[in-house]
């Protein structure tokens, strides 16, 4: 179980936390304009990277805010999290 | 005969307290300290059970957590019985009973030995060849297969027991109280880390303790004796904490660990009572120290599982802790030198050794050289061939091994002994490290896999990290600590060490024999009878990956998980396929290290702590008046409430009838509610919602339907516009937090520029609703300065309200399709609220209804309940909710997936109301619906979602989905079912008042 450093409240227990998969996909502005594959690629497409992704958490038995995390899959290990909004501290 | 083989007093086991325990129904004694195989040994007794496969006798081969064998049923017969208990780690105690399994009718005489003797028609993967054809025969293999599986016996009963969970933090954890783990516990703590010391057996200091042996010296004196002033000294360190009994299951990443800790088990069992039996440690360590030792591996030669052969290392354990000699014909064979510590300790007792057996051309070692100088026969490359003795051992045959190793040579040569004691080597013991994610590397002298990679902040130190001799272990813990705790120096860097060095060594993982392999029973994994033939046969057999070798051989499948044989069958294997040991790899070892009860894993979370569960304020009103409760959620809700003898049937019947002829009020607190304020909450409601809210004035209420992005229906209520810029929203029971989650993830990481605040408000406010013809009557009752006029207070609208003066909101919306309103009070008024109600309705004999009612009633009408008649598989258009979808919105979640090559099929599932030809015909929710029943395979249209008998139709009614349904109004169908094909048609799902009339009735 991971200790998380919620960016609102500090090192936490994973259990106070849900993931929310890939991070940075943002809801197209006007979905009424595209075509059924441009939608399809917001609403399924999902990389699963083993190694270093970028991924949602949202702090839910806890401040309740959504945050980024920086997370290698293969081994567990969180390099960075950061604030809705930010940029990722890794390229 | 004197079968009593206690020949030596020892400090660690208390003589003059003799206990009582029964093994297989006989009473025996053993002392104070005992473990159960201890104080069968001391009274002779060696055969303890049978195999898993070929019920061979088998007795107590170790001393610890490791052992195969002697795996015995505490207690049988009683709600506390354990079954799969290793003997070597049971404390004896007044009062214990235990028994031998896998034998019937009893471990002497055991009918299952027969297999033994069908061994040549059971080899590996032999349940998967035979039990594959006929594949319909399977349910009639499984019966038999299952009743001859298996070892010990489940209990019957609930467990008795109390255990608990504890949460610990630290700043180090150190893992085995063994000499290595006492000296990293010493330098943590006095450089002032708070540290825990977990130990698994009941005592500190592993096998130093027990070690008087003048090659193993620390500072001129015995290392037991040393560490003995060392673990004195610890016990009074003030960051340090020492639990014994106390094993680590499970090692997380992150430094989280899973530790039982053994509180009563060893306690006679008056004593036990209402004690915590077991604690689940859930420890986070900042860093953690592994010392977790390493395993003895046996030698694998043919018949090498007979009762009374064991590790040389346990038979030293049982004479110099518990005074207890294993054999009086002893016989010792081995490859490396812990059998002639093992031998220098007996012969020092007076125990006698008969010969040693070494697999090594020669050695010289200052062990050897005692040996030799005592007098014992050694054999010098030489090596079992043969073992004879059916319940007990009382034969060797011993043959030359030629210079390669792989072969026997010269004649044979019998030894007598009712002992033999086997050493292959150590294993260090890995299982924490690689389970924590560590990566192993392989040692290519000593033939050990050893922690290469660190995955947290974390150390492995003395023989689990490969520093098997004494010197190597203290040197190594100086040097590793200072750098893993960051500290300048030890205590321990000026000890005077005395270490007996062997560097002989000689490896051979499947010994040879004058037999062939196919024609040996060589065990590798002895509690699942996997042998070394069974490994080449799977190799031959195709099997590479070790993986798929164990899984088909089951070498290490047993409950001691290849404690013991894993590194002999990786190595056989290696020998066999030509792979370097490097990079054939290990299995995973995953947890728990040793098996855990399932009392300990649940801890306090059983009966009604399994799961939370939620009460509405009127609660107690229901259970006063007899209601039945269903699980919505975590809520408890009314189901029914029988009168007399009715049965829910009937119950509903009348509960039904009742609210729509006279009144019935529902307790609706448990929908979800949220407070949604702010100055873009019409806007937020306009995106959230399939339809438009901006139009929505001030005082009015209006049905929503939420949507996932992907077009599918995730949840409905009704929202209420309480002043400009602030609404009330109600969501489904269950799925309230869910919707609340949905919101906020939108407003904090897609909208974050609306102007929006949410609040669940679910338990501050108690929710009764009335309904049918008389509620307007009975509300005027309650607030008579209402104006309840269908003018001043339509349908669909909400008025703040007093009762007394508590405030309530008061909202007129209708889910059962009757004029109907909803009250709407600060929580703890709920059943003060609820008793006013039922007092005003008294004389229109007002009638509480249940959730099971509500849904009858809203089938009626045809309204959905989001999660029964949709699965999240289906569109509003799917729904025939059309009108609810905003053709003017230019966005709203999920409106692009609306018109999506898939969404806009004809052929979906739509729902549809269903018709049984027989009216009196109730259909099965879930009931498969079906066109044509003589085309195999049958199609399967759909199914059926909601299904009641309508008293106040006096029929029955069905909603279902069916595919293209929308288009099949007054189509027949059938429904299937085991006994019967029933009749029925496509109807209009809205079966009663079309018009809407009740509404204002």
């Amino acid at each position: 179980m991971f200790i998380i450093n919620c960016p609102y409240c500090g090192e936490r227990e994973q259990s106070e936390f849900k993931a929310g998969g890939e991070a940075h996909i943002v809801r197209p502005k006007q979905p009424t304009e595209l075509s059924d594959d441009e939608w399809a690629e917001y609403l399924f497409m999902r990389k699963n990277i083993k190694g270093i992704q970028l991924e949602r958490w949202v702090h839910i038995h806890g401040c309740r805010k959504w945050f980024n995390m920086v997370r290698d899959t293969s081994n567990d290990q969180i390099h960075a999290v950061y604030k809705m909004g930010e940029k990722p501290p890794i390229k | 005969m004197s079968d009593n083989l206690r020949t030596s007093a020892s400090k660690f086991i208390d003589q003059t307290t003799r206990v009582s325990f029964k093994f297989d129904g006989k009473t025996y004694f053993g002392f104070k300290g005992d473990t159960l195989a201890s104080a069968l040994l001391a009274n002779n007794v060696h055969l303890v059970g049978r195999s898993f496969k070929y019920h061979r006798p088998r007795g107590i081969m170790t001393s610890g957590s490791e052992e195969p064998n002697a795996i015995v049923q505490i207690n049988k017969n009683s709600s506390v019985t354990e079954p799969n208990v290793r003997a070597t780690e049971v404390e004896i105690y007044d009062g214990l009973e235990a028994s031998s399994q896998n034998c019937w009718p009893s471990v002497n005489f055991d009918i299952g030995g027969i297999n033994n003797f069908l061994s040549p028609l059971l080899p590996a993967g032999f349940y998967y060849k035979t039990f594959m054809w006929p594949a319909s025969f399977w349910e009639k293999y499984e019966y038999f297969i299952r009743k001859s599986a298996g070892l010990g016996q489940s209990p019957a009963e609930p467990d008795p027991d109390i255990y608990d969970h504890n949460y610990v933090h630290c700043d180090v954890l150190v893992i085995g109280g063994g000499i290595s783990g006492i000296m990293a516990a010493k330098i943590s703590a006095e450089n002032n880390f708070k540290t825990l010391l977990l130990e698994e057996r009941p005592n500190l200091g592993g096998t130093t303790i027990y070690q008087k042996n003048d090659y193993f010296k620390i500072n001129d004196q015995y290392s037991s004796n040393w560490l003995e002033k060392e673990i004195e000294q610890i016990k009074n360190l003030k960051n340090l904490e020492i639990k014994t009994r106390t094993s680590v299951a499970a090692y997380h990443g992150y430094n989280y660990l899973l530790a039982r800790e053994n509180l009563t088990d060893h306690l006679p069992l008056e004593k036990k009572k209402n004690l915590i039996r077991q604690r689940l440690l859930k420890i986070r360590a900042k860093k953690v120290i592994t010392a977790t030792g390493s395993i003895e591996r046996p030698l694998i030669f043919d018949n090498n599982d007979r009762p009374g052969i064991m590790l040389s290392s346990a038979i030293k354990k049982y004479a110099d802790f518990y005074g207890v000699a294993c054999g009086k014909e002893n016989v010792l064979f081995t490859n490396n030198d812990t059998a002639y510590e093992t031998a220098i300790s007996l012969n020092n007792k007076g125990i006698k050794i008969n010969a040693i057996v070494d697999i090594r051309e020669q050695n010289k070692s200052d062990l050897t050289n005692e040996i030799n100088k005592a007098g014992i026969k050694i054999y010098n490359s030489y090596t079992v061939i043969d073992t004879k003795g059916y319940k007990k051992i009382n034969k060797i045959t011993i043959m030359k091994l030629s210079k390669d190793g792989k072969t026997v040579t010269d004649s044979k040569i019998d030894i007598n002994c009712d002992c033999l004691g086997v050493s292959g080597g150590w294993t260090p013991a890995v299982h924490l490290f690689t389970q924590s994610g560590g990566k192993l590397k392989f040692d290519d002298n000593d033939n050990i896999f050893i922690p290469s990679k660190y995955p947290s902040d974390q150390l492995s130190i003395g023989s689990c990290n490969g520093n098997l001799e004494l010197d190597d272990i203290i040197s190594n813990i100086n040097v590793s600590l200072k750098n893993f705790l960051k500290i300048n120096k030890t205590n321990f860097e000026n000890l005077k060490i005395n270490s007996s060095k062997s560097n002989s060594k000689r490896n051979i993982w499947l010994l040879p024999s004058d037999k062939t392999v196919s024609k040996t029973k060589a065990f590798v994994d002895f509690q699942n009878d996997a042998t070394a033939k069974d490994i080449k046969l799977a190799l031959r057999e195709g099997f590479r990956s070790i993986e798929h070798v164990k899984r088909y051989t089951t070498t290490g499948m047993g409950t001691d998980q290849g404690k013991l044989g894993n590194m002999n069958a990786l190595g056989i294997i290696s020998d066999t396929s030509n792979v370097k040991m490097s990079d054939l790899g290990t299995t995973t070892f995953r947890p728990p290290y040793t098996p855990l009860t399932f009392g300990t894993i649940v801890g306090r979370n059983v009966g009604e702590f399994f799961d939370a569960f939620r009460k509405t304020p009127m609660h107690n009103w229901h259970v006063q008046h007899k209601a039945k409760f269903e699980n919505v959620g975590q809520w408890k809700r009314a189901w029914y409430y029988p009168k007399g003898n009715e049965n829910m049937h009937d119950a509903v019947q009348r509960e039904s009838k009742a609210a729509r002829e006279g009144a019935g009020i529902l307790d609706a607190s448990t929908l979800g509610k949220i407070d949604i304020q702010g100055s873009d909450a019409s806007e937020f409601l306009n995106r959230v919602y399939t339809n438009a809210w901006s139009k929505l004035a001030v005082g009015k209420c209006r049905y929503g339907l939420m949507l996932n992005e992907d077009g599918m229906v995730y949840d409905d209520g009704v929202t209420t516009r309480l002043s400009e810029n602030h609404y009330i929203m109600t969501t489904t029971t269950g799925g309230a937090a869910n919707v609340l989650g949905k919101l906020e993830d939108y407003l904090q990481t897609e909208w974050p520029e609306l102007d929006v605040y949410l609040t669940s408000v679910t338990d501050h406010y108690a929710t009764a609703s009335v309904c049918g013809p008389n509620s307007k009557k009975i509300i005027s009752k309650i607030i008579p300065n209402l104006d309840l006029s269908d003018e001043n207070f339509p349908h669909m609208s909400f008025k703040n309200a007093k009762i007394g003066n508590i405030k309530c909101r008061v909202m007129r919306i209708s889910f059962t399709g009757e004029q109907s309103y909803e009250i709407n009070i600060q929580a703890n008024y709920g059943k003060s609220l609820w008793e006013k109600c039922m007092d005003a309705g008294n004389e229109f004999n007002i009638t509480p209804y249940g959730t099971e009612t509500m849904h009858l009633l809203r089938a009626e009408k045809g309204f959905i309940i989001v999660g029964q008649d949709t699965d999240a598989t289906l569109t509003p258009i799917d729904l025939q909710m059309d009108w609810i979808v905003s053709k003017k919105k230019y966005d709203f979640i999920g409106k692009r997936s609306l018109y999506r090559s898939d969404t806009i099929r004809d052929d979906r599932k739509q729902l549809v109301g269903i018709l049984t030809d027989d009216p009196n015909e109730v259909l099965e929710e879930g009931a498969q619906i079906v066109a044509d029943t003589s085309k195999k395979p049958v199609e399967m249209l759909g199914h059926i979602t909601s299904s009641y008998f309508s008293p106040n139709l006096n029929k029955s009614i069905a909603l279902g989905v069916v595919k293209g349904g929308k288009n099949m109004m007054g189509q027949k169908l059938f429904i299937p079912m085991k006994d019967k094909i029933i009749n029925v048609k496509i109807a209009d799902p809205v079966f009663l008042d079309k018009e809407n009339k009740r509404l204002n009735a």
